[in-house]
């Protein structure tokens, strides 16, 4: 091949946007197609570096807004080949349009979502309110914690997206500013290696094939709507977790590296436990083994993959605490948060008798410190010895101003 | 560089390509497949198209079935160019690294799309693609409303008109705007190729479709495009309202090379006057009412006016 390889050390110091950036490149994407927004930015450009400097080859189109970066990134995946881009908040939502386009056309394209709040009020640092404004788009949806694990998961977006019984878009989300720009020691793969675990991109139905032309993005009236995205749904429900399983489980083989459908975290014997995604999984953690030498038996879910929602694995996960607190980073606006709902919906029909509160945390950017979390768990602690939930089911955490809780 | 298609009579032309199938969902007499068949037929070269949102689109792959032999994509409304734009950077992305399927073949991409997707909506879009300058074409079919949601006025739409949004009423006339320039604005952006077409000049549309599949760069392509259904006149008569068009000068054919250089390429042996045009159509009925008579002279100062400018550039050669 015609470009360079880069030699890289096992450990390199990294954040997380560049991390993504050098997945991309080891994945050698044949199309990037982006538009700048704060804190993904660096993502497209460390691309553009790599292109400059011969790291990699392929066409980089800069268009004029990030709902063109998604139009352009469909065209070139319906062309048929590898694709990928990156954005955060206002880009996400001027996508939004565009990401339920990519996913009823099952075109393979992956994005990394640095996460970021929705204005008003305008605001640039990390939450999730991106991240949930995706979640019905019928994206494949990874959550990094990490800039590690923002390298590493890129590899299984592609792996996955690309499988020909998937065919459907991934993002990988991380933490904006939180992980896109922390640096931390990122254990690599070597190009060549990184490139093997994704593989040749094979194409399906790709539109330069000229023996066989294809149609992308038919019309569809009542009669066969239903269909096409009952079969979508279907798809993402059974065929998107074994695939991201197996995955994870050849990507432990070549790396060492462990990741599960849900990060289970002191879990065992766990009476209480919080739910949670990105960054502050990894300080729940920390407080959580603080609490244990308190005595409070305290565990951590991480959720990993967010879409598919993983149903079962959060049955399994939560079937014998005594509380739990379901973390959402995202204002619900008008509803409990998106996590509550869900985690709520899981153990519905299960035998467990485990309270559920729900926590807003984190909006535009702020902290969660471990002192909110150590409360956290003494609350659920709380809970779990009078049997009920104490407090109500919804409750803000660290906001100026009167206590705002509801339900 | 492939070899330009040589087409001897309108009856070869109109059967020498058949990528744009006779079966659709197109209202009898709209004008919109007959573009659409002569843009496809003026090229033996493979091509790589897109529709956006619109009575083409809709009209013509509906599931299970689909009347393009040609690799075709449909996203949105707006987003058909850029679809396009991203398929050719794909192609340029494989053929760089040697992984094109069919290494010799070297297509062209066409973007479709209404005016409402082009003059509103999609023009942002359109205009990144231009001064981006990916290697394509982007086809309007001009019937000056949004047709496909039932009549709507758009950028496009000309004084006068009576849309469902700009109706013609006790104390209105329709249509208060001037339609937009957009051959110019595109021409604008220095493209290499910028023209006005009408099915009904074919000779001409071939040559322009020819030459703007012949250079490299962005090339847009404003087709005027009756329409039965909007404009409200009888099937049968889509040419003859071409015609009208053309040869009133409502609707001039020019070209625009290098985004400077116009050539007027069709003067009417005898120029109708612009009455006899709005008359024909429905969409202009209520003009011919006596308070409204003084638009319809207003309309032929307007033409009148936009052919002088145009003798004015071309005579300019700048
Ligand atoms: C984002 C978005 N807004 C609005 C629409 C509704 N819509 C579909 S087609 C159309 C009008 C199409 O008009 P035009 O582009 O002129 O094409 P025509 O149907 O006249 O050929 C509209 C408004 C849409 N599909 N998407
Ligand atoms: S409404 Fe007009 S543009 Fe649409 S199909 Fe009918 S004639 Fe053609």
């Amino acid at each position: 091949m015609a470009f360079d390889k880069m030699e890289l050390r096992d450990i390199e110091v990294w954040d997380g946007n560049f991390a993504a950036a050098q997945a991309m490149r080891q994945c050698q994407i044949d199309v990037v197609s982006a538009y700048p927004i704060t804190p993904s930015t660096p993502i497209v450009e460390g691309y553009a570096k790599f292109l400059a400097d011969n790291y990699v080859e392929g066409e980089f189109v800069m268009v004029e807004s990030e709902h063109a970066a998604m139009s352009g990134c469909i065209g070139a995946a319906a062309a048929g080949g590898r694709v990928a881009t990156a954005t955060s908040s206002q880009g996400f939502a001027l996508m939004v349009e565009t990401l339920y386009q990519a996913s009823g056309m099952r075109l393979p394209i992956v994005l990394n979502v640095v996460n970021r709040a929705l204005a008003a009020p305008l605001n640039v640092n990390g939450d999730h309110s991106d991240m949930y404004l995706g979640r019905d788009c019928g994206w494949i949806q990874l959550d990094a914690y990490c800039p590690q694990d923002a390298y590493d998961l890129n590899f299984i977006a592609f792996k996955v997206a690309e499988d020909h019984d998937v065919r459907l878009p991934c993002m990988v989300h991380q933490d904006g500013f939180m992980t896109s720009h922390t640096a931390q020691g990122v254990h690599t793969l070597d190009d060549d290696t990184a490139y093997s675990f994704v593989g040749d991109f094979k194409p399906m139905n790709d539109m330069l094939d000229f023996e066989h032309p294809v149609t992308h993005g038919v019309q569809t009236e009542e009669d066969w709507h239903f269909e096409h995205k009952a079969r979508q749904h279907n798809d993402l429900m059974t065929k998107v977790m074994p695939k991201i399983q197996a995955a994870f489980d050849e990507f432990e083989k070549l790396s060492g590296r462990k990741y599960n459908i849900v990060e289970k975290y002191d879990m065992d014997d766990a009476d209480v436990c919080v739910v949670c995604m990105g960054t502050s999984v990894e300080t729940a953690r920390e407080v959580a083994s603080e609490m244990r030498e308190k005595g409070v038996k305290a565990g951590v879910v991480g959720l990993r993959v967010i879409r598919p929602f993983p149903f079962f694995e959060i049955q399994e996960a939560l079937k014998d605490v005594k509380a739990i607190a379901a973390l959402d980073r995202s204002s619900p606006n008008g509803a409990p948060g998106m996590l509550f709902n869900e985690i709520a919906g899981a153990l519905f029909n299960t035998d467990t008798k485990a309270l559920l509160s729900g926590y807003i945390y984190g909006l535009g950017g702020r902290d969660l410190t471990k002192r909110h979390l150590t409360d956290l768990y003494t609350e659920l602690q709380a809970n779990a010895d009078a049997g009920k939930v104490l407090t109500p089911l919804q409750q803000f955490i660290g906001v100026r101003g009167p206590k705002l809780q509801f339900l | 560089m492939s070899e330009m298609k040589k087409i001897k009579n309108l009856k070869e032309f109109s059967t020498s390509a058949d990528r744009f199938e006779g079966a659709n969902l197109l209202c009898p007499g709209c004008a919109h497949s007959i573009i659409v068949r002569e843009v496809l037929n003026a090229t033996n070269d493979d091509l790589v198209l897109s529709a956006s949102t619109g009575c083409l689109e809709v009209c013509t792959a509906v599931y299970p079935y689909t009347s393009w032999d040609a690799s075709w994509i449909h996203i949105g409304f707006e987003n058909g160019s850029t679809a396009v734009a991203g398929a050719e950077a794909m192609y340029n992305a494989l053929k760089r690294k040697g992984r094109l399927k069919q290494p010799d073949r070297n297509p062209k991409f066409v973007s479709f799309a209404g005016d409402g997707a082009s003059y509103d909506i999609g023009f942002q879009w359109i205009s990144g693609c231009m001064e981006r300058g990916h290697n394509m074409m982007h086809v309007v079919l001009d019937n000056e409303v949004y047709a496909n949601t039932g009549g709507q006025r758009s950028s496009s739409t000309p004084i006068g008109s009576s849309t469902t949004t700009a109706p013609a009423g006790r104390v209105s006339y329709g249509e208060k705007k001037n339609k937009k320039d957009m051959v110019s604005i595109m021409a604008s952006h220095g493209i290499p190729y910028a023209a006005q077409v009408a099915p009904n000049k074919w000779k001409d549309m071939v040559k322009k479709i020819q030459h703007g599949m012949a250079v490299e760069g962005p090339v847009f392509i404003n087709a005027v495009s009756p329409c039965t259904t909007e404009w409200k006149f009888d099937p049968k008569d889509t040419m003859l309202l071409t015609d009208l068009a053309t040869d009133s000068l409502v609707f001039p054919l020019y070209e625009i090379i290098d985004g400077h250089e116009l050539n007027i390429t069709y003067r009417p042996k005898s120029v109708i006057p612009v009455e006899e045009y709005l008359a024909a159509q429905g969409r202009f009925k209520h003009l011919f009412k006596d308070e409204y008579k003084h638009l319809i002279k207003e309309w032929q100062e307007r033409v009148d006016a936009n052919w002088e400018y145009l003798n004015r550039r071309e005579e300019a050669r700048v």
